[in-house]
């Protein structure tokens, strides 16, 4: 007979101070948003110091804001499906493919731009289905078929483009004045911010007043009070500094929509909770009774339409479409950009966030280099490729302790 | 000898059984995993499986969950005849199984995986409160050790982990949990948790069904000890009736209690 046991109750609900849990996470290698924060920090002060300053003049704030909306549009289904602990290597080509659809419909057949951009969209979701298909149905890794998809969807594009060459986009057409030449007005981005700020209060009130319903602790209401606060100082620094050149560019306000938006979805609906638990333990996922199928078609599908409207801006930034848009670096920039910002490539951590922040770093470093007079791709791929390796790593080393301190 | 809280006595069976197998007989291919095996679960009940390698009790854990159907018998619940036709139509029958793995997710948190799949939503958006109230509740009533429900299941030892696997197979109320060797890889201490959870599941109200090889811990909790040999039964003893060498020769077959329990059970040579 097994003696009686002395049960303890479980402690009270809500548990230790906020520090307390913070450093208790670091320690378990549930490391979050803070090594790119660290590294942005880091990457900022040398070209700041590097450039004499000219890399915070308002001028090339507005330019990098603008050079991140592309490459961070993609980069937010590359979260997406590195969430799943899945990887797609052909979001540059089907961002290129895009691109062509667009020059070819647009000034090539002259059709509007809203059909423009469902075609686009919709080639982007078929790819994406096509994905999600191949991958549930014959178990193909993600890595190999999207790598086949690298080169057909590349095929297609050239296929599309190979009577006209380049295209150039009309300036006063609708996607290059919304990636390129469309600011907010001063009182519109202050108004985002606040928007964004109170919204956040707002949802961190609710919170607090069900857990106080539900009989849980709740965080102090000034904590939330002074997280908002600092957010609205933030952005409305941020928003006014930029208003002393041309201001925030329409196309960055839309990444940061999208990505509040994505957000979202992922962290409070139960198909963003299926997508961890995918990405976490797929087996677990299946016998919970997630439908497994689904959560990998929505989300490769997502990838493809991300990268197709990433690759339509990218294409209106540069008022062209050309043979190599979507190559080169773009493929891994995005990979880049999502691993950088803290997103696993081992499956089930990360959130949209990091398709953010990830490609602030990403396009400082071109940026930055560009400033300092160095021509060319080599450093940029270099520097990129370095910082992605330290990312990775970070992302491995985290991974690592975390299964140290999971076997307590 | 213990709390007030916690009455070690067996209790007294509820007249009608929640779950009752009958003849059940499995075949894979040539071989006869289970052969007009019996069994009954009453509510508030724990009913120990066990039996030697090879004596068919994961077949037939897997057939009350659902992975594999019986070839032939019955398997009768809450007094109408059933079919487990796939591990869905389990759950929603009511019997709620716990596998060795566990099948936990280590990157999300307690609440998250105590309701994974079945998550609470107000409104299209996950409800954390209610989901994380619950999860308070339903731990207080096991008693079981989890530090804070917010922690990631990786976080966790191997004992609060088989806690929350088996708190998760309570959040659909089931009738019946099947626990299939919930002790077999913990220390002494998470093992005495764990049986002290298999105490609340009981008080609870459910029919437990505990498959494993530890005879001590079997002695420990279970009401009931159902003996499987070479896919037969092998008796059923009242745990307080018998001794510990007893379930040995049952389960080694130094004694045959089938036979004379079950004269039918017997295929013909």
């Amino acid at each position: 007979m097994s003696a009686p046991l002395a049960t303890t109750r479980p402690a009270i609900p809500g548990g230790p101070s906020l520090l307390t849990r913070l450093t208790t996470r670091v320690r378990h290698g549930e490391l979050g948003p803070l090594p790119v924060v660290v590294g942005l920090v880091i990457i900022w002060a040398v070209f700041g110091v590097a450039t004499g300053g000219d890399f915070f003049g308002a001028e090339n704030l507005v330019n990098l804001a603008v050079q991140c909306a592309g490459p961070g549009l993609i980069a937010v289904g590359v979260v997406l499906v590195l969430l799943l602990g899945e990887i797609d290597l052909s979001v540059g080509s089907v961002s290129g493919l895009g691109a062509a659809v667009l020059g070819v419909g647009l000034v090539n057949h002259g059709w509007p731009f809203p059909l423009v951009l469902a075609v686009a969209l919709g080639a982007g979701a078929v790819i994406g289905l096509l994905y999600g298909f191949l991958f549930a149905r014959f178990g193909v890794p993600s890595f190999v078929l999207t790598l086949a998809g690298l080169l057909t969807f590349l095929g297609v594009q050239l296929a599309l483009l190979n009577t006209s060459g380049s295209i150039n986009l009309p300036a006063d057409s609708f996607i290059v004045r919304f990636s390129l030449f469309e600011y907010l007005l001063p009182w519109q981005a202050y108004l985002l911010a606040v928007l964004g700020a109170g919204g956040l209060f707002l949802s961190d009130l609710r919170t607090s007043r069900r857990r106080e319903r539900a009989g849980l602790a709740s965080r102090p209401l000034a904590v939330s009070a002074l997280k908002a606060g600092l957010l609205l100082a933030v952005l409305l620094g941020v928003a006014a500094y930029l208003a002393t050149d041309r201001g925030t560019g329409v196309s960055f306000a839309f990444l940061v929509v999208v990505v509040v938006v994505v957000n979202f979805f992922v962290g409070r609906t139960r198909w963003g909770r299926s997508i961890y638990a995918v990405g976490g333990n797929v087996e677990a996922a299946r016998r919970a009774g997630v439908r497994v199928h689904v959560v990998y078609l929505t989300v490769f599908m997502l990838c493809s339409v991300f990268a197709v409207v990433g690759g339509l801006v990218s294409a209106g930034s540069l008022t062209a479409v050309t043979l190599s848009a979507g190559t080169g670096d773009v493929n891994l920039n995005a990979i880049a950009a999502a691993v950088i910002g803290g997103t696993s490539l081992f499956g089930g951590r990360g959130s949209a966030w990091s398709a953010l922040l990830g490609v602030i770093v990403v396009q400082s470093i071109a940026n930055g280099l560009s400033l300092m007079n160095f021509q060319g791709d080599a450093p940029r791929f270099i520097v990129t490729g370095v910082v992605l390796l330290l990312a990775v790593i970070v992302d491995s080393v985290s991974r690592r302790s975390r299964q140290n301190h999971g076997t307590v | 000898m213990t709390t007030t809280e916690l009455d070690l006595r067996p209790r007294v069976p509820a007249t009608e059984p929640v779950m009752s197998l009958r003849g059940i007989t499995k075949r894979f291919g040539a071989v006869r995993a289970l052969s007009r095996v019996d069994l009954d679960v009453y509510p508030g009940e724990v009913v120990a499986l066990v039996g030697d390698n090879g004596a068919g009790k994961s077949t037939l854990v897997k057939i009350l969950a659902g992975v594999h159907q019986q070839d032939d018998g019955t398997i009768t619940f809450e007094n109408a005849v059933v079919s487990i036709t796939d591990p869905a139509a389990a759950r929603e029958l009511g019997i709620s199984s716990v596998f060795q793995d566990l099948a936990l997710c280590d990157n999300l948190d307690v609440v998250a995986n105590l309701f994974l799949g079945h998550e609470v939503t107000t409104g299209g958006v996950i409800d954390e409160e209610e989901m994380e109230r619950r999860s308070w509740e339903l731990l207080r009533q096991l008693s079981a050790r989890i530090p804070s429900v917010r922690t990631h299941v990786a976080a966790l030892s191997g004992g609060q982990r088989q806690s929350v696997a088996i708190a998760r197979a309570l959040v659909g109320e089931p009738k019946v949990v099947v626990l299939d060797e919930p002790t077999a890889a913990l220390g002494v201490a998470q093992t005495a948790e764990v049986l002290n959870l298999i105490e609340r599941l009981r008080e609870r109200g459910h029919g437990v069904v505990f498959v494993s090889h530890n005879l001590a811990d079997v002695q420990a909790v279970a009401d009931r000890v159902v003996v499987l040999r070479l896919g037969r039964n092998n008796g059923t003893f009242n745990t307080r009736d018998i001794s510990y060498e007893d379930i040995i020769a049952a389960i080694t077959g130094a004694t045959d209690h089938g036979a004379s329990r079950n004269p039918f059970t017997e295929e013909p040579a």
